[in-house]
């Protein structure tokens, strides 16, 4: 069923009764040409470019909950292409063209919306650090301005110029960046990887990998055992439990990143604005909500809840940024399961196990990369050659010491992003 | 409509505020609800997508459609609950979501093409042509949307933040909540109770009930008054417990000063962290709606809330009177507002073996069908017996049923389990360690059993934390909570809302599972069921049950959505008070502060602290003009500056040295007494961490210093080398960071001026390049260090923190004399750009060794931390982007930091990318702009020509790459 | 989340700072990358359930904790300084 205008008009007219299912709810055959682990929205968006780019349909989408459930469910729905270094740079561009059209490739609205992004900076080292970045954003053709502090004033007036306890010198500005509708990004992938017949399971639960002489075979689920001839894991949060039964381990810490919405309110902030002196970004819905983030809990945790010490610091960024935020009230408070990798950057990659293959490491900046991962991770799995812009997602960089993307140059090891 | 005679919460004292613009009169503990409920005045606000009209539901917190603007200009708040805000003299609300007079409501066209607005709608149109999503239909939505209104500034009003501890924490000071904290109390715990309203009694001040022989709410107070008397229980009213969070840390929000007019004294709210060793969940339960056709007009009111304004505020919604429900206990609705002399139309219940309780008509086996009325309730449609009637009604009742308040047993990560005889879900045992359901929340829905519960609750904390429970005598009170069944909805033709607040209907949740969003966070997600404000607190069971229905599975089967705090919404101003402003974080200000702010000078954050950016003269202009001529008073004469920011940490033990080898890549075993050497620190995946000088003071003592920025990270990493990695070191370490004040003299004549300030005169003998020692300073015992972040003759001498203004001063004032005088940030800055002196803007993070030419610092002789890291291939590999220095082919042209390197002639862009500009500044002393950065081979290609591309600044240089050291490379002047 | 602190007694995460899982307490003695240094820095158990991990008091008495905790439920069992032998 194509969604258009004009069909919201005559279903609505007939009683909304002519509505058809956006997915079936199929049993797992017992053979696939591919299955994929987890059915978020990177396992959703390979599943559909599998099938749209490399016509591969013998696909199965396998997931232990619903469709959509981990990370692409609650995130603070970020979209940009403002990365520094050599790999993420090619990628999230290559990422953001896949959003630009995404409402067309899907037949679903997502909502991406380019409000832009910017980003604040609060000293004169910043502020080169800021133009360092946006530099290579316009090398790998993507869009930025440097705004100076009057340039910032005249597009966010509202912030606090005055009285803050680090004033802004300024801003970078990232045009094209902006939000999306984060649920729908999922259910558009869901129903295109579905209209083109890949078996999305949902409450199928992998409890294990099959292999067999160096060569993985098939998995085993709650719903019993499914041979496969190639297996991509695409579980974020829980990659190091799905990675151990293939007697992986991986450079992979899992933790907890709180996210907040607000009530409704009508329109205040039009951007995404993000503050330089601690880890803060908002951005108000569609609906209204102002919806922001800031750190992580900073402790190994499956939870998926945080506490109250780092939500309060993530208000208190807000509060001296932009006070009027002090009148709107945190309707809700959520966490997520974030595969931290030890540079911050995300792997995409073969493994030692022939067919065998890993997507993981997006930490907390993966709602952004799904189509651009969807469409890279099909791409390997379809071809065994890594997409042009994934190609430096390797796992084996952190041994090598070749071609770390430690974006927030705190550290390529454990704990410091 | 008011009764005489009624009103626990209200007193004869008259306050009058405004309603949208209108003067209303009410009495002294009115809510806005029931101070507008009294006036007659039944509608209240608008909903969010089809601008419905909308009423009073409840008479709690709970509110999803009395949500009103409080206060005006910048101090207007959004979305407060009409039910919860009392009422004061000179209060101002108004209603919001709706263009136009409330009455009459633009946007309530939606209403008219509500068949296109199902659920989801949106994703399925918009679509085309593509550029109208972000210039028309985004922009439409967002107006449309959104609730309450606020103004772009700050509230001048502020509120703030405490944390409270306690033996048990009571939530809710209802029946049970009342009897767990006397309970606790009474032998010895120290309570906390803390209840949402302005007086403890929960459901007590809205029952005709009597408790041991006296009314329920006068058992309320005398026992609030008993908790009072026992001096261990701190009653809290007015404070609602948002969150439950690890090893119960609780999070509440107290109002204390948004219920009465502004006083500058008071904040308006204060955010409480507590921290209780156990607690008693008694927050009650929540009366459910039924979803009939056209429920959602002004007028139908729960109808537990329709008692509680009653016996509240004397207060009734309406003359005639309906009740719809299928459950004995809102029977007692009826009865209560016939005592009261109010007009009961008809109870309507759907049990065909319901009793009426009284004289009034039962409609048993019947069901509301359908309402009518325009702007509140006129009319309801019954079915029974295979008829329809219209009843004329302004007022209907609701309830079908209740659900417990089990979210903060939720707020871990539990699931309420379904209890299918009570049709309710419970909280899940043990859901939160420590936390102990109690009355209503867990399940007891007569008086009875609430006051029982609240006693075994408090006896289950008392015992866990090893306290003797002597159990109260339980009171006498009423034992029966009648029969119920369940009732979700009602078929029939039109639109049937769960969700009150953003307009979801029973529809919207069957098309959901229609179209394959089955699951129910899939419902939730699609329809925005139980996103609104009140977060479906009375609508989110009722939905899941349709949905249950629609799929085919049980209620269990389906489970619930995930309860996330806040329980109710928490002003972000509340939740982080204190922060705006300044109150961000600390301020640190060094000794000299006062005395370069006096002068004049700029001051800029460098970390937490505040260091001077330049020292104006009079008649400067231009800060480079301040600059060049501090760098050349260096060059020339001498300059003073403070460097009490940096990192200082004083090292001791037999071990210290073999300490400082392992955490430094280069040898300190080696360094003699009354030296300093330059160290580099790696982290231990072979990057640069920080760098610094270390002094050796004695045998067992060094001191170390870091750069401002890493000092709290370097003292960390110390600490975990020495604790967990070297436990074999005999050695000790403590910050002196504030203990010292530290200034830099700098430039030729650097020694003339100290051998002013020293009791013993030095010279180049006594004290060379890279010595240090114990001085007296004015009679003071100081530090010297002679070492140069300039390349000049250079020493830092540090005293006692507290001698350090004076000192300051002092050094100042006699380089002044000498034609120099003090310098700031920006000409430290040019000074160690122009000797190569890397800071922070070179070693950013991403760096080795190797890459800033420090490679021959990693020692071969022992292991160090970072060592074998730095050995990885991929950070020794040449075309890597190593530190060089650049300078402008043309004199005259300016360097940028930040800015890209390309080879001459090659396209911009990323694949021919060849380094980057890290930091540049004006060299007076070589009279062109210099700079570093990192270029891919750097040192390799010295003398080359490479073109500094600034995007963003459109700016382009052509410049040649050369050595990082522009000043004096031979390094004279420093041992001049 | 409280942290029984050995030295201090029961304290709010507030104080502390995190560094991650316990391994980092086996550094390897080698001088030379190896897969035993891949292992240390980067290559994880990441359990889902009891872990042990090292966490900072630095706002309070400075030392360095090894804590016995769950990831799933966050309940803390136990903490010992990593100064002292492993009991």
């Amino acid at each position: 069923m194509r969604y258009s205008g004009l069909r919201v008009l005559t279903e609505g007219l007939r009683g909304n009764t002519g509505w058809k299912p956006a997915w079936r709810d199929p049993d797992p055959r017992p053979e696939y040409d591919i299955v994929i682990i987890g059915g978020g929205g990177h396992g959703l968006a390979t599943a559909f470019y599998l099938a749209q780019e490399h016509k591969l349909r013998n696909v199965a989408v396998l997931e232990k909950g619903y469709l959509g459930g981990g990370n692409i469910g609650r995130n603070t729905t970020i979209v940009r292409a403002n990365y520094l270094l050599d790999g993420n740079s090619q990628f999230y561009s290559h990422s953001l063209k896949l959003w630009e059209k995404l409402e067309t490739t899907l037949n679903y609205n997502v909502m991406h919306s380019q409000r832009g992004i910017i980003n604040l900076f609060h000293s004169d080292g910043q502020r080169d650090a800021y133009a360092r970045r946006g530099n290579a954003m316009i090398n790998q053709g993507d869009d930025a301005i440097l705004l100076d502090r009057d340039g910032v004033r005249r597009m966010i007036p509202y912030l606090d110029f005055d009285q803050t306890r680090f004033p802004i010198y300024g801003g970078l500005y990232h045009p094209r960046g902006g939000t999306a509708r984060h649920d729908a990004v999922a259910w558009g992938y869901a129903r295109g990887a579905d209209r083109r017949g890949v078996d999305l399971i949902q409450n199928c639960e992998v409890t294990g990998i099959d292999i067999e002489g160096g060569r993985v075979t098939g998995v085993q689920t709650s719903r019993g055992a499914i041979r496969a001839k190639k297996v991509g894991i695409v579980v974020a949060g829980r990659s190091s439990q799905v990675a151990a039964m293939a007697g992986m381990r991986l450079p992979i810490e899992s933790h907890i990143l709180q996210a907040f919405v607000t009530e409704g309110l009508k329109p205040v902030i039009d951007n995404v604005i993000t503050y330089g002196m601690g880890h803060f970004y908002i951005s108000q819905s569609d609906k209204g909500g102002l919806v922001f983030g800031g750190d992580l809990d900073f402790y190994a945790s499956y939870a998926a809840r945080g506490n109250l010490p780092m939500a309060e610091h993530v208000v208190e960024a807000g509060m001296t940024l932009m006070p009027m935020i002090g009148k709107a009230r945190m309707l809700r408070s959520w966490g997520g399961i974030m595969d931290m990798s030890p540079d911050g950057s995300p792997i995409i990659d073969r493994t030692h196990i022939d067919g065998l293959y890993v997507n993981c490491g997006w930490c907390y900046g993966g709602f952004k990369a799904v189509p651009g991962s969807g469409h890279c991770f099909a791409h390997l799995l379809a071809t065994d050659k890594p997409h042009p812009a994934a190609e430096r997602y390797r796992l084996d960089r952190f041994t090598t010491g070749r071609g770390l993307m430690d974006e927030e140059s705190t550290g390529s090891q454990h704990n410091l992003h | 409509m008011r009764i005489d005679g009624y009103g626990h919460r209200i007193s004869t004292g008259a306050a009058s505020f405004t309603f949208n613009g209108r003067t209303i009169a009410a009495l002294e503990g009115d809510t806005v609800a029931s101070a507008l409920l009294a006036n007659d005045i039944r509608l209240v606000g608008r909903s969010f997508k089809y601008h419905r009209p909308r009423g009073v539901l409840t008479a709690g917190s709970e509110e999803p459609n009395a949500l009103i603007q409080v206060g005006t200009g910048d101090a207007m708040l959004p979305n407060i609950r009409a039910t919860m805000q009392e009422v004061y003299d000179g209060l101002s609300t108004r209603s919001q979501n709706h263009i136009g007079p409330l009455e009459r409501d633009l946007l309530s066209l939606n209403d008219l093409v509500w068949p296109f607005l199902g659920a989801g709608f949106y994703y399925k149109t918009f679509m085309w042509p593509r550029p109208f999503w972000e210039r028309v239909y985004e922009p439409m939505i967002r107006r449309a949307a959104g609730l309450g209104r606020m103004t772009r500034k700050a509230s001048p009003h502020e509120s703030e933040r405490a944390f409270a501890f306690c033996d048990v924490l009571v939530i809710g000071g209802g029946p049970a909540g009342l009897m767990a904290a006397l309970t606790a109390a009474e032998n010895g715990a120290e309570v906390i109770l803390a209840d949402e309203h302005p007086h403890p009694g929960g459901r007590l001040l809205g029952e005709d009930e009597t408790i041991d022989g006296a009314p329920a709410a006068q058992f309320a107070s005398s026992i609030t008054a008993r908790l009072k008397a026992t001096g261990k229980v701190r009653v809290m009213t007015r404070t609602t417990v948002t969150g439950v969070y690890d090893d119960l840390n609780f999070g509440a929000v107290e109002r204390v000063g948004s219920h009465h007019a502004p006083q500058p004294a008071l904040p308006q709210e204060c955010f409480w962290r507590i921290r209780a060793k156990q607690a008693v969940l008694a927050g009650g339960a929540l009366e459910r709606p039924i979803a009939f056709p056209m429920n959602d007009r002004p007028g139908i009111v729960l109808a537990s809330a329709i008692r509680s304004y009653l016996h509240g505020f004397g207060v009734v919604p309406g003359d005639k009177v309906t009740l719809f429900t299928a459950n004995d206990d809102a029977h007692r609705t009826a009865l209560d507002l016939m005592a009261a002399g109010v007009e009961v139309a008809a109870v309507i219940d759907p049990r065909h073996d319901a009793k009426a309780q009284g004289d009034y008509r039962l409609i048993a086996g019947g069901e509301v069908i359908d309402s009518k009325g325009r702007q509140a309730l006129e009319q309801i449609t019954v079915r029974h017996n295979g008829k329809t009637e219209d009843i004329a009604t302004d007022c209907l009742g609701l309830s079908g049923g209740w659900n417990p308040s089990v979210h903060l047993t939720c707020h871990l990560g539990a699931r309420p389990v379904w209890d299918a005889d009570r049709h309710m879900f419970l909280p899940a045992p043990d859901a939160v360690p420590g936390l102990i359901p109690a009355g209503a929340a867990a399940g007891h829905m007569d008086t009875a059993a609430c006051l029982a519960s609240g006693v075994d609750a408090a006896a289950g904390a008392l015992a866990a934390i090893g306290m003797q429970a002597a159990r109260p005598s339980l009171p006498e009170a009423n034992e029966d909570a009648g029969d119920s069944a369940p009732i979700w909805s009602v078929k029939g033709k039109g639109r049937a809302w769960l969700d009150f607040a953003n307009d979801v209907t029973t529809k919207d949740v069957r098309q959901s599972a229609v179209e394959g969003y089955r699951s129910v966070e899939h419902m939730k997600r699609y329809t925005t069921q139980g996103m609104a404000p009140d977060q479906g607190k009375s609508s989110n069971i009722a939905a899941l049950a349709i949905l249950a229905d629609a799929t085919g599975r049980g209620i269990p089967e389906t489970g619930t959505t995930t309860y996330r705090p806040p329980f109710t919404p928490v002003a972000l101003g509340t939740l982080a008070a204190g922060a705006q402003g300044k109150g961000f974080a600390p301020e640190r200000k060094t000794t000299s502060h006062a005395a370069v702010t006096a002068r004049g000078a700029p001051m800029i954050e460098a970390g937490l602290w505040y260091r001077p950016s330049y020292m104006p003269l009079p008649g400067e202009t231009h800060w480079r003009e301040s600059c060049d001529r501090e760098v050349a008073m260096v060059r020339n004469a001498v300059g003073v500056v403070d460097v009490s920011t940096l990192g200082k940490i004083e090292i001791f033990g037999p071990d210290a040295a073999a300490f400082l080898d392992f955490v430094y890549t280069n040898m300190f075993s080696t360094l003699k007494v009354g030296r300093v050497r330059y160290g580099l620190m790696l982290r231990e995946d072979g990057h640069v961490m920080d760098d610094g000088t270390t002094a050796r003071l004695g045998e067992h003592h060094f001191m170390m210093t870091t750069t401002t920025a890493a000092a709290g990270q370097v003292m960390t990493h110390l600490e975990f080398v020495s604790q967990a990695l070297r436990r074999d070191l005999d050695v000790r370490f403590i910050s002196a960071t504030e203990q010292w004040a530290q200034f830099s003299v700098a430039g030729p004549k650097a020694r003339d001026l100290l051998n002013g300030i020293l009791d013993t005169p030095i010279d180049d003998e006594t004290f060379p390049f890279m010595a240090c020692g114990p001085v007296g300073v004015h009679g003071v015992q100081g530090r010297l260090f002679r070492i140069s972040f300039s390349g000049e003759h250079a020493y830092e001498v540090a005293v006692p923190a507290r001698y350090g203004d004076a000192l300051y001063r002092d050094l100042v004032a006699r380089a002044e004399a000498m034609e120099g005088g003090a310098y700031g940030m920006e000409a430290l800055n040019v000074l160690r750009l122009e000797k190569g002196f890397i800071t922070h803007a070179e070693i950013h993070g991403r760096v080795t060794a190797f890459d800033i030419g420090m490679q021959r610092m990693l020692s071969q002789k022992k292991d160090f931390i970072g060592k074998a890291a730095a050995t990885r291939p991929g950070l020794l590999e040449p075309d890597r982007e190593r530190l060089v220095g650049i300078k402008p082919v043309a004199a005259g042209d300016a360097l940028l930091a930040g800015a890209h390197l390309f080879n001459e002639g090659a396209d911009p862009v990323r694949v021919n990318d060849q380094g980057y500009i890290t930091s540049v500044g004006y060299s007076p002393t070589l009279g062109h702009g210099i700079g570093l950065g990192f270029l891919k081979s750097g040192p390799e290609r010295i003398g080359e020509k490479v073109m500094m591309v600034d995007h963003l600044r459109d700016v382009r240089v052509l410049c040649e790459v050369c050595d990082p050291v522009f000043f004096d490379p031979e390094g004279g002047r420093v041992r001049g | 989340m409280l942290i029984p602190c050995p030295l201090c007694g029961p304290r709010d995460i507030r104080e502390f700072t995190y560094r991650g899982h316990a391994a980092y307490l086996d550094r390897p003695a080698t001088e030379d990358w190896s897969e035993a240094w891949n292992d240390y820095l980067h290559l994880r158990e990441n359990p889902a359930g009891p872990t042990r991990d090292l966490w900072f008091h630095g706002q309070g008495c400075g030392a360095w904790l090894e804590v016995a905790r769950d990831t799933v439920t966050h309940k803390v069992t136990s903490a010992r300084l990593v100064a002292e032998e492993e009991a």
